[in-house]
């Protein structure tokens, strides 16, 4: 079994799916308080997977194992990078339901149970050491968000629920193949044994390929991002959250767990799609962002820049850029997701997402003011919060492997703290543009329990992110020792000769 | 003799008592259909659990007819999809005021002309099955003959179909004469040093009938047509069983007679399945007819089922006969489904906009509805995406992977359509409700089918993997 006697992971998965199942014949209040306490319990147990996660032991704890399905096993068990996101889904979600309490009124029992399939799903899809297991919970994600844009949805919501769905379908099937001829080949469907299985390097690239299809569209990256900010923007304030807060970090998730260690040779040969691809983003979708008159799109817009930072710190081979990556998932998590909140919250109140009918909300709505300004702070990534740790490292990872790919994501920090700035001015500060907007109240209790617990929890990532980078240290160690072999040479060593030793791990690992 | 006669005891019993019922309904009249309808689908039970068991197993009558774990595999779901056909039937025609007691007894012989089918093993066990089949099936297709649609269904149905049987025949005298038997190990020996131009002459035009009775690309165009016209029973019986039976038949005659000619008929597969999920994904697009949306997705079903086939060897073959399985329960239930649709004055109603809001009026139908349709476009983790999976495994087991790339790539079309009635159920505003559900029956079957096929159907993996497994060795 594992270190705490019971199945933890199987029960973390089940509990909300059984909590769903159950709102599904009861009353809208009774929905509420059931999944409420269904994801409550849930983060108390991913809390108590947490402390007992082992850093430094095992690679693989919690692991369970049973050859249900025949051709593949009910296989769970967690790394720290798993780890990582599992606390974050666990984290997120009573959020979620709390903000849903008042704003949906239509259908709660199934929306409640939308919500708790997703996060079974979720939390599947990173428990999961099969590889089939995996693709299945990866899918089957699909089917409640697309209820639950296409049902609580705003106004074309049909389209965006379209979209969703079928651009993320394609390419997740091309995956299924790949997967198909990867278990053939290797004759396992394990995880861990096919992260350790040495694929031949002319097959690499078309099972890359195949994966990338899917993590690409699911990260997302550009071109292929433009599901996104219609998902986002149609979707309801809770499903944003999810959306950007965990379903997005599924894509980083998998080029951490299969595209790079099970293709290092060809990752390293598409280095460069991934690299040109990502500063394309950062740039052109920063851009994008400066102009968006509603602010759901520009936040979703800023999403498509962030995760391109995710992408640059993987695919920069060492480990300052992974970890840099997982942190900016991580914080990415918190800080977008509180942002859709914060929009939530005066959508709620006025029912526009419209920029220019609000301004001078600092006045009438100082609480309101100072955590959209801390997370807005956030999103720039300033110093002392968690988006800092996690895109400086990630650009001092893609440094050290090319100073130019470094140099453009740098200006999307710049271009962040533009749009971010603009859109805060237009909204808190001035006049209020209507009267409505003037009118309107401060946070109310249950609104400041959903916010300033990611406040805390980015503050906390920012000033120590020690307790965030200890439990994935060893991963990431693993990892690099994995791909080592195929790392391109960076440029930054180029000018300084032998002299790097300020950026070799061992150093790093020091520092901390 | 006394052995071959029990080696077909499942075609006997049927036999027997669809006439023994066809004289109590010539004498009792039409108001016994009930009790006529229940003893027709216990003789169908009867007759699929004699089916597997393994003491009827064996080569009947000099190698005309075979028994083995194949033809009970292909069986057991043809009277099972039978059976719910002749369940459901009753209710639907006493609205119409057309219920007679030909349906059930009809069907059984429907039943015996695909058991024939699927255990022949000669070139005229085969015909003669499949025309007993066929000429049941014209008859059940215009079976509310006051009704214009199921008159033009049956008419359509039987010239076309017989257009099909000529060709099938065709191609059948084509490979007697080339190669001189018309047993299939017969042919299989023949073929053996390479095939001559007769004989793939044959074999294209056995082919191309075969695929008329599937439904697959370039002989579908029927399939929309008769499928809208026929009473729903009907069509769901056409929809399920006879594919099971034509497909079953399909696989023997490609494995069995004409194994050394892979090769050959390997490429009509392939553009056979690419076509049918092609066609069948986009045609179904624009259809607001929901059976006639049924017929296509039908259609782009048994072009992945066509997928397993392509690849050839067993593991194909089970992959195959794996997806029929779970297909017909997908589309059972989806036509149980739209047996529900009826308004308030319980007139059958067949559009898809009828479906508006369903999701809010009856929930527990709506619930099962999504379930089929998603089961149906294979997204897990609902049942339907496993006999996807298998198909597409056999593809890449045998090296073909490009081919399964594309394949799985057309799903995305189908999914499409699947997903615009799940949109129609759960997000339009609702239109009238539907008159509430009467049967409890009908409730059941739709109950049971929605649960088969969702993720608890994984749990029967390994059931099902051994039975298809054991079916695809009887012909290898």
């Amino acid at each position: 079994m594992n270190q705490l006697g019971f199945p933890i992971l199987t029960i973390l998965v089940a509990l909300p799916l059984l909590a769903g199942i159950v709102c599904l014949f009861t009353n809208a209040a009774t929905a509420r308080r059931i999944a409420l306490a269904a994801t409550l319990a849930d983060l108390a147990l991913g809390i108590i997977l947490w402390l007992n996660y082992d850093i430094g032991g095992a690679q693989w704890q919690f692991v369970e194992s049973v050859p249900l399905f025949g051709r593949f096993a009910w296989a769970l068990g967690i790394d720290g990078i798993a780890l990582l996101l599992i606390v974050l889904s666990v984290f997120l979600m009573p959020i979620c339901i709390l903000a849903s309490w008042d704003a949906i009124e239509k259908r709660v029992p199934e929306y409640m149970a939308a919500f708790l399939l997703m996060e079974s799903l979720m939390l599947g899809v990173f428990a999961a050491q099969d590889l089939f297991l995996f693709y299945l919970f990866f899918e089957a994600g699909l089917i409640p968000m697309y209820l639950i844009i296409g049902i609580w949805g705003g106004a074309n919501r049909i389209y965006a629920s379209y979209k969703f769905f079928l651009y993320t379908l394609l390419g997740s099937v091309l995956m299924l193949i790949a997967m198909l001829w990867m278990a053939r080949e290797a004759g396992t469907t394990d995880i861990p044994t096919l992260m350790a299985y040495d694929f031949p390097v002319s097959a690499q690239t078309w099972l890359f390929l195949a994966f990338f299809a899917s993590f690409a569209v699911k990260m997302p990256m550009w071109p292929v991002h433009t599901w996104l900010p219609d998902a986002h923007v149609q979707a309801p304030t809770a499903g944003s959250v999810i959306l950007a807060g965990v379903l997005l970090k599924m894509g980083g998730y998998g080029f951490i767990r299969f595209s790079l260690p099970m293709f290092p040779e060809a990752s390293a040969e598409m280095m460069w799609l991934v690299f040109g691809l990502s500063m394309v983003a950062v740039v052109y979708t920063s851009l994008v962002a400066l102009v968006q008159n509603d602010m759901k799109k520009l936040i979703a817009y800023s999403s498509v820049a962030h995760m391109a930072f995710v992408t640059i710190g993987l695919f920069a081979f060492n480990r300052q850029g992974i970890e840099g990556a997982m942190m900016v998932m991580l914080a990415h998590g918190l800080v977008s997701g509180a942002l859709f909140l914060c929009v939530g919250v005066v959508y709620d109140r006025m029912h526009t997402r419209e920029i220019d009918r609000y301004g001078g909300l600092s006045n009438n709505m100082p609480k309101y003011a100072l955590l959209f300004m801390f997370f807005t702070m956030a999103s720039v990534g300033l110093p002392g919060t968690a988006n800092f740790v996690g895109e400086f490292l990630a650009l001092v990872g893609a440094y050290d492997a090319n100073s130019w790919v470094a140099a453009v994501a740098t200006t999307g920090i710049i271009l962040g703290a533009a749009y971010m700035l603009y859109l805060y001015r237009r909204i808190a500060f001035g006049e209020a543009r209507t009267a409505e907007a003037a009118r309107m109240i401060d946070l109310s209790p249950r609104e400041l329990v959903c916010l300033v617990p990611i406040a805390l929890a980015t503050l906390w990532m920012g000033i120590y992110p020690e307790s965030f980078l200890a439990p994935m240290r060893q991963d990431v160690g693993a990892l690099l020792a994995r791909i080592e072999r195929a790392r391109p040479a960076g440029d930054a060593q180029l000018a300084m000769g032998k002299t790097t030793t300020i950026l070799t791990p061992a150093a790093h690992a020091g520092a901390h | 003799m006394g052995e071959s006669l029990f080696f077909t005891l499942p075609e006997i019993i049927l036999s027997v008592s669809g006439l023994l019922l066809l004289l109590a309904g010539a004498w009792g009249g039409d108001s016994h259909t009930g009790r006529i309808s229940l003893v027709s689908a216990l003789a169908l039970i009867v007759a699929a659990f004699v089916a597997v068991d393994p003491a009827t197993h064996g080569s009947a009558f000099h190698g005309l007819y075979t028994s083995d774990a194949f033809s009970a595999f292909a069986k057991v779901l043809i009277y099972g999809a039978a059976a719910v056909a002749i369940i459901v039937a009753p209710r639907f025609f006493a609205r119409e005021a057309s219920l007679r007691a030909e349906y059930p007894v009809l069907i059984l012989f429907s039943a015996v002309g695909m058991g024939m089918m699927v255990s022949a093993v000669d070139l005229l066990t085969l015909y003669v099955g499949l025309e007993l089949q066929s000429l049941a099936a014209y008859v059940l297709a215009s079976f509310m003959r006051r009704d214009l649609r199921s008159a033009e269904a049956g008419l359509k149905y039987f010239v076309l179909g017989a257009l099909a049987s000529g060709i099938l025949l065709y191609g059948i005298s084509l490979l007697y004469g080339f190669t001189g038997t018309t047993l299939f190990s017969g042919i299989a020996t023949a073929a053996r040093d390479g095939i001559s131009t007769g004989e793939l002459f044959g074999l294209v035009f056995v082919l191309a009938g075969l695929a008329f009775k599937i439904s697959a690309v370039p002989f579908h165009m029927w399939t929309p047509d008769v499928y809208e016209g026929a009473p729903t029973p009907v069509t769901a019986f056409f929809a399920s069983a006879p594919k099971v039976a034509a497909m079953g038949l399909l696989v023997r005659v490609s494995v069995e007679a004409l194994g050394p000619a892979s090769l050959s008929w390997q490429q009509i597969v392939i553009f056979s399945a690419l076509a049918s999920t092609i066609l069948g994904g986009v045609a179904a697009i624009g259809q607001t007819n929901i059976k006639r949306l049924l017929a296509y997705s039908s259609i782009n079903n048994v072009g992945f089922a066509l997928f397993g086939l392509a690849a050839g060897n067993a593991e194909g073959v089970a992959a195959t006969m794996s997806y029929m399985a779970v297909y017909i329960v997908m589309t059972l239930g989806s036509f149980l489904c739209v047996l529900q649709m009826r308004d308030a004055d319980g007139q059958p109603v067949e559009t898809i906009a009828s479906l508006s809001g369903l999701s809010r009026t009856r929930p527990a139908l709506a619930a099962a509805f999504a379930v089929f349709m998603f089961s149906l476009a294979g997204i897990p983790p609902l049942f339907g995406f496993w006999p996807k999976f298998l198909v597409f495994d056999a593809l890449v087991g045998v090296g073909m992977w490009p081919l399964a790339m594309i394949g799985i790539a057309t799903s995305v079309i189908g999914a499409y359509y699947y997903l615009k009635i799940v949109k129609t159920i759960y997000f339009d505003e609702p239109a009238p409700a539907f008159a509430p559900a009467e049967s409890q029956i009908e409730r059941g079957l739709i109950a049971i089918s929605a649960l088969a096929v969702s993720p608890l159907g994984y749990l029967g993996i390994p059931f099902l993997a051994a039975t298809s497994a054991a079916a695809a060795k009887a012909l290898f």
